[in-house]
């Protein structure tokens, strides 16, 4: 039984590493998640203003990064941006080669195509806000941030959750591709445990439980999530 | 601009196309025809293939295609028995491996579309068509499938994409189709933007056709939603035909 | 005799048009406290744009506002049309008139007492407690109070409507705005909804009542308004309009609704 040594947590194993690139994958993608918020929020404001350049800019945002492959969005963010790291430090006096942290460039690489996702996502449930209802909050008097807060914010964000679910796993999946750059999450330590063991079928099996462990418990998360919501919720009720 | 510069490169990335086309095309036949199958299975009443056919999907849609992929091509390799088999000269190519773990995950993905398909096909028209004598594999293919695979053609179009997106992935088992081709660009010439302005194109353009396609294809399947077109006068005709056929 | 009750509401040459269309064609009114005015018309006679360009909901092209005594400042813009100048001063007025919808238009992503409190509390910025105190009297008159805690989507049309007076009526309104409040309704709900809006006439209340229900307008309120093709055709007290008003157009959309 030594491949239960191998996988341990033991000097010779590698179970502890596995969980910490697991972990990683985790953040990466918890941090792809905000970045793609902030993206997709401004985005998907871009498309509704109703401002013609705004929503040729925002159009061309969603076309460009939901159809192009997310192994090229992350050469041009891990690539580029080290590119623009290496001349700042030449200006500042560094010699040399400077990487921008594979962290970072996983998380707005994979943030940025989230965000291209995302903006659909809350473009679509601000489409699902009733016209109705924000005019009875225009009638009884609410000034439009209020308007915005109260009313708009909260049902966008209801409406959102079963996207935003799909988005998450894609993303969980897309993180997997961050392993180019070097960053020690799942994939890349399964990739490196793999290599130095000689035991690629074991830890690309492991590796890939692992995925199904993570995709699988934050489909529960968000299916638990969206019950909680939509048990008084009209489409819930739509649904029952 | 440097114009001479995204010629050439440019350039280079088509000469990949044939590639990635060839990816795609393949894999998706493949996959399409691998899903049919597990559709069948899931639907079939049978605990055993149900069970299966669910378990094929919750594992090739929950784990990242690129670790797929890197099962199949390094994974496999790894026994013995695999290297001695009548599969390893099919196996220890790269771009089959490639095509192997494609077809599998779009399965899983095109399985599911399927099966959505299947599932709006209102039960009273499969009715009507029982009612007419029609069973078995007529009824599958005069009634059945024409309304699931409208029904799921908007979801495969995304598909679709997916895939053309997704044989990216077999640049890391060395297959050098256009992602492949334009990492190597970048990594020579640091020009990061240019390189990824010219693959990005061909991507959009080649998504853009497809989708247009299957566009055209939809379109054609939903001929009864639009009405009554300039050529009713054939209709009767057509139906007629189609009585004939079913008897 | 009593003295004339105090003005609630008056609307001076309102007129608006949508592009080329023209819906309101100069329609005034005076609405004294405690009146009871039902506005009838077919559809398209320009009934609820009239209604909806009082609360600014609709900006009218020109005319005069006036709720309680204020009037509410217009500019013209540059294309000749009108726009209210003071925003501030157009959300005031709104939290002044209470608006019913002809669908509800209850928050569904709030409880019905949730509902009731948000507009006391964060645009009158009143204390929460009052605001719920307030709240639970409101539900008991519209006969709700057991459903406080239910969202709206599980309400029916008729308990939604009382709801959504409700929640108008928390915000202590001067004047009633009633947008077809029983057109939406099944038959058989629309009852329990006239019932809520007869005890509101009966209190006293000003309301301003877009309606197809004859007999609301004729046995409930005080004064009746016909509009055709925006303008008023007819209008007096429900006698006068009803019995002595020899219009055929307002016949025949008697009469239809008769049927």
């Amino acid at each position: 039984m030594a491949f239960i040594e191998t996988l341990g947590f033991g000097s010779t194993g590698w179970g502890g590493l596995l969980l910490i690139g697991a972990l990683t994958t985790l953040a990466v993608t918890l941090a792809s998640l905000g970045v793609g918020a902030v993206l997709g929020t401004l985005v998907a404001w871009a498309k509704l203003s109703g401002n013609r350049i705004a929503g040729f800019v925002g159009d061309a945002y969603t076309t460009i990064f939901r159809g192009v492959p997310e192994l090229l969005v992350i050469y041009l963010v891990y690539f580029g941006g080290s590119h623009a790291v290496t001349s700042a430090g030449k200006a500042l006096g560094f010699e040399g080669f400077l990487g921008l942290p594979s962290f970072l460039a996983g998380a707005i690489a994979v943030g940025v195509i989230s965000g291209a996702y995302q903006a659909e996502v809350y473009r679509g449930a601000f489409l699902a806000v009733l016209p109705g209802e924000i005019e009875a909050a225009r009638a009884i008097g609410m000034p439009r941030l209020l308007r915005f807060r109260r009313i708009i914010v909260p049902q966008i964000l209801r409406f959102a959750l079963p996207g935003l679910g799909n988005v998450w796993q894609l993303s969980l999946k897309d993180s997997a591709l961050v392993s180019v750059t070097g960053l020690a999450e799942l994939m890349r330590t399964s990739q490196v445990a793999a290599g130095s063991t000689r035991q690629y079928f074991l830890f690309y099996i492991v590796g890939g439980c692992l995925y199904l462990v993570l995709t699988s418990f934050s489909d529960r998360a968000f299916g638990a999530a969206e019950a909680h919501t939509g048990k008084s919720f009209r489409r819930g009720l739509g649904r029952a | 601009m440097d114009f001479p510069f995204l010629i050439d490169t440019l350039g280079k990335l088509m000469a990949a196309l044939p590639t990635t086309l060839g990816l795609f095309s393949l894999s998706v036949t493949i996959g399409g025809l691998l899903a049919i199958g597990i559709v069948w299975m899931r639907v079939s009443g049978h605990f055993v293939l149900e069970r299966f056919a669910r378990a094929y999907v919750f594992v090739f849609r929950g784990s990242p295609l690129l670790i797929q992929m890197f099962l199949v091509y390094y994974g496999l390799g790894q026994f013995p028995a695999v290297r001695h088999s009548l599969f390893w000269p099919l196996l220890r190519e790269p771009f089959a491996c490639a095509v192997i773990s494609l077809a599998l995950c779009t399965a899983g993905y095109t399985a599911e579309i399927f099966r959505g398909g299947l599932l709006a096909v209102p039960a009273r028209e499969v009715e009507a068509a029982r009612a007419t004598g029609m069973s078995g594999f007529l009824l599958l293919r005069r009634i059945i499938a024409p309304i699931a695979l409208r029904q799921a053609l908007p979801s495969y179009s995304t598909e679709i994409v997916l895939m053309v997106k997704s044989t990216a992935l077999a640049s890391l088992v060395t297959v050098w189709e256009v992602t492949g081709v334009a990492q190597r660009i970048i990594s020579q010439t640091y020009r990061t933007m240019e390189v990824f302005l010219c693959a990005a194109a061909i991507y959009l353009v080649l998504n853009f056709i497809i989708v247009r396609l299957i566009g055209l294809w939809e379109h054609r399947l939903s001929r009864h939603r639009r009405g009554m077109p300039v050529s009713s006068l054939s209709k009767p005709l057509q139906a007629g035909g189609n009585l004939g056929d079913a008897s | 005799m009593t003295a004339t009750p105090p003005t609630a509401l008056t609307v001076r040459d309102l007129r608006k048009s949508f592009g080329d269309l023209p819906v309101l064609k100069g329609i005034s009114l005076d609405a004294r406290e405690g009146d009871v005015i039902s506005i009838l018309g077919a559809s398209g006679s320009g009934k609820s744009t009239f209604l909806r360009c009082i609360n600014l909901l609709e900006t009218p092209d020109s005319g005069e506002i006036t709720v309680a005594g204020e009037t509410i400042a217009m500019r013209r813009r540059r294309d000749g049309h009108m726009e209210p100048s003071d925003r501030k001063q157009v959300d005031r007025i709104r939290s002044e008139l209470g608006m019913v919808f002809q669908n509800f238009n209850l928050w569904s992503h709030m409880t019905i007492l949730e509902n009731l409190i948000e507009g006391p509390i964060h645009v009158l910025k009143r204390s929460r407690a009052e605001a719920i105190a307030e709240a639970e009297v409101l539900l008991e008159k519209v006969g709700i109070a057991d459903k406080r805690h239910h969202y709206p989507a599980l309400l029916s049309g008729g308990q939604q409507q009382r709801a959504a007076i409700a929640r108008a009526l928390a915000m202590r309104p001067k004047v009633m705005l009633f947008d077809e409040p029983t057109s939406a309704l099944d038959p058989e709900l629309v009852g329990e909804v006239l019932r809520v809006m007869r005890a509101l006439a009966e209190e006293g209340r000003t309301m301003l009542v877009v309606t197809h229900e004859m007999g609301f307008a004729r046995n409930v309120s005080n004064k009746v308004m016909f509009l055709h093709q925006g303008l008023v055709e007819a209008e007096g007290s429900p006698g006068e309009v009803f019995d002595e008003l020899k219009s055929d157009r307002f016949r025949q959309f008697i009469s239809g609704f008769k049927k």
